[in-house]
């Protein structure tokens, strides 16, 4: 299997334990993924916020890149929020009048888009085109024990997965489970992490992140596939616990990074001593 | 519980087309039946100003100016759950954004914090072509609250420990990587 691989910005700086631990599992089970070259921000939520046109012709510029580079090569993307930038550019542009549009715009760098790219989540990868009967052919070290907490966050299933429910989504369950490990359920698997409000308005922020890791806490560590879930998940622990008055301590992994401990990854592609809650606690949890 | 608030609607200024040219295709807002689920599925609803059913009510009858000024918009996380929900299709969640273009545009005062936010995410894409966390964070907290950036220092530390931060020069002089993209769509967008 061969992926065009669209990293985003987030992936180059705080989330680069998610990208190295994504394409080491990937490319031990023999896919073969290659970044895209010359690649530039997808605007995130912020760019249809300065203007429709924007909002679209930032992602657009991207998917020509990888359609011009592809020879139909999907695209591969593990940040949720540029998976929805991208999915709603081309929905936006299967009207003609917008993709003409679109494309003006793009003439400045030299790219013309046709619509065409097909846009893959990291988890729609993960559970589908690998599956976990072949992800647990590759396991070294099965995860028995670990009772891991699936949280997809918002963007990954709505408003534009094809691949698992919006409200109820499943597809992480398999995974774990083929891993050896026991999936924690809770009532807030696809709620939202809070995104830029634990920046902007860091009180109800807090409050969301609190609502999250309360339900996960009875599990040994949280599984998250995006860039921004992780950020806010790992690393306001410390705020949640002064706030709720008692102390909150769960590890977050990217899902790569938890199929990588039961690979037999080293910390050299796993990358833990990133994370701002230390994970060692649930990997104790295992037997050796 | 509080009294209702009235809103006198032959003495308001109101314009009536207002909600027709927030949605993508037109007229979709006109099918809101005020059954609420988009306040009982938002993260954020029990800190605004006005709930989510009742802004879109306000947009119905044309409040241009009331719902322009409203945190509402600004606490939206962009979780999708309304639009997800919403038994009458209408895409709310990108109708916010839309909202939110408009209140940048009319530089809402009290809002200018919420609106710095997007404006330097948006010079720092420009410039560079991809996202500068540290001298976005930097940018932000330098045009809103200087000193609130002190609440996020121990933080911040603890990330630039963990090698989480990459923090590089700025580079102020020079095109920016993205400058010829977004002035083209500006030109196209007839801003220019």
């Amino acid at each position: 299997m061969s992926y065009l691989f669209y990293p985003g910005c987030s992936m180059e700086a705080s989330a680069l334990e998610y990208k190295t631990s994504m394409l080491t599992v990937l490319q031990m089970m023999g896919a073969h993924v290659e970044e895209l070259e010359d690649w530039t921000c997808c605007g995130a939520s912020v760019a249809s916020v300065m203007s429709d046109l924007l909002g679209l012709a930032l992602p657009a510029r991207n998917l020509a890149l990888a359609q011009k580079a592809g020879n139909g090569a999907q695209m591969l993307v593990g940040c949720s929020a540029c998976f929805t930038s991208f999915q709603h550019t081309n929905a936006a542009v299967a009207d003609p009048a917008t993709l003409g549009k679109v494309n003006q715009a793009l003439e400045v760098e030299n790219l013309s888009y046709s619509g065409k790219v097909q846009v893959r989540h990291l988890l729609d990868v993960l559970a589908n085109d690998f599956g976990p009967e072949k992800i647990a052919a590759y396991m070294k070290r099965p995860l028995t024990g670990l009772k891991v907490a699936p949280y997809y966050g918002c963007q990954t299933v709505r408003p534009y997965s094809d691949f698992d429910d919006g409200q109820s989504p499943f597809s992480m369950v398999g995974i774990i489970k083929a891993l050896g490990a026991t999936v924690y359920h809770h009532l807030r698997e696809a709620a939202c992490c809070g995104t830029a409000l634990l920046t902007t308005k860091s009180e109800l922020g807090l409050q969301i992140v609190g609502e999250i890791l309360d339900a996960a806490t009875a599990a040994d560590c949280i599984a998250v596939v995006c860039p921004m879930c992780h950020m806010n998940l790992d690393a306001y622990q410390d705020k949640v616990s002064r706030i709720h008055g008692k102390p909150i301590k769960i590890p977050v992994l990217f899902l790569p990074q938890l199929i990588g401990v039961a690979f037999g990854l080293s910390e050299k592609d796993l990358l833990f001593k990133r994370h701002v809650v230390p994970v060692e606690p649930a990997l104790a949890k295992l037997a050796t | 519980m509080t009294a209702p608030e009235v809103f006198n609607l032959t003495e308001v200024r109101r314009d009536p087309a207002f909600g027709d040219r927030l949605t993508p295709a037109g007229r979709q807002l006109r099918a809101c039946i005020q059954c609420g689920t988009c306040t009982a599925s938002c993260p954020s609803a029990s800190a605004m100003d006005i709930t989510p059913r009742k802004m879109w009510r306000m947009v119905q009858l044309g409040l241009e100016d009331d719902v322009l000024r409203s945190k509402t918009m600004w606490l939206c996380s962009i979780c999708y759950q309304c639009q997800a929900r919403c038994p009458r299709g209408i895409p709310l969640t990108q109708t916010i954004a839309k909202l939110k273009q408009l209140a940048i545009e009319r530089q809402i005062k009290q809002w200018r914090e919420s609106t710095a936010f997007y404006l330097s995410f948006s010079n720092v894409m420009r410039r560079y072509g991809r996202m500068r966390e540290v001298e976005f964070m930097a940018h932000y907290f330098l045009s809103t609250n200087p000193l609130g950036a002190l609440g996020y220092a121990g933080m911040g530390l603890t990330l630039l420990r963990r090698g989480k931060l990459r923090p590089e020069l700025p580079r102020l002089r020079g095109e920016g990587r993205l400058d010829r993209l977004f002035d083209r769509v500006a030109e196209l967008e007839g801003k220019k």
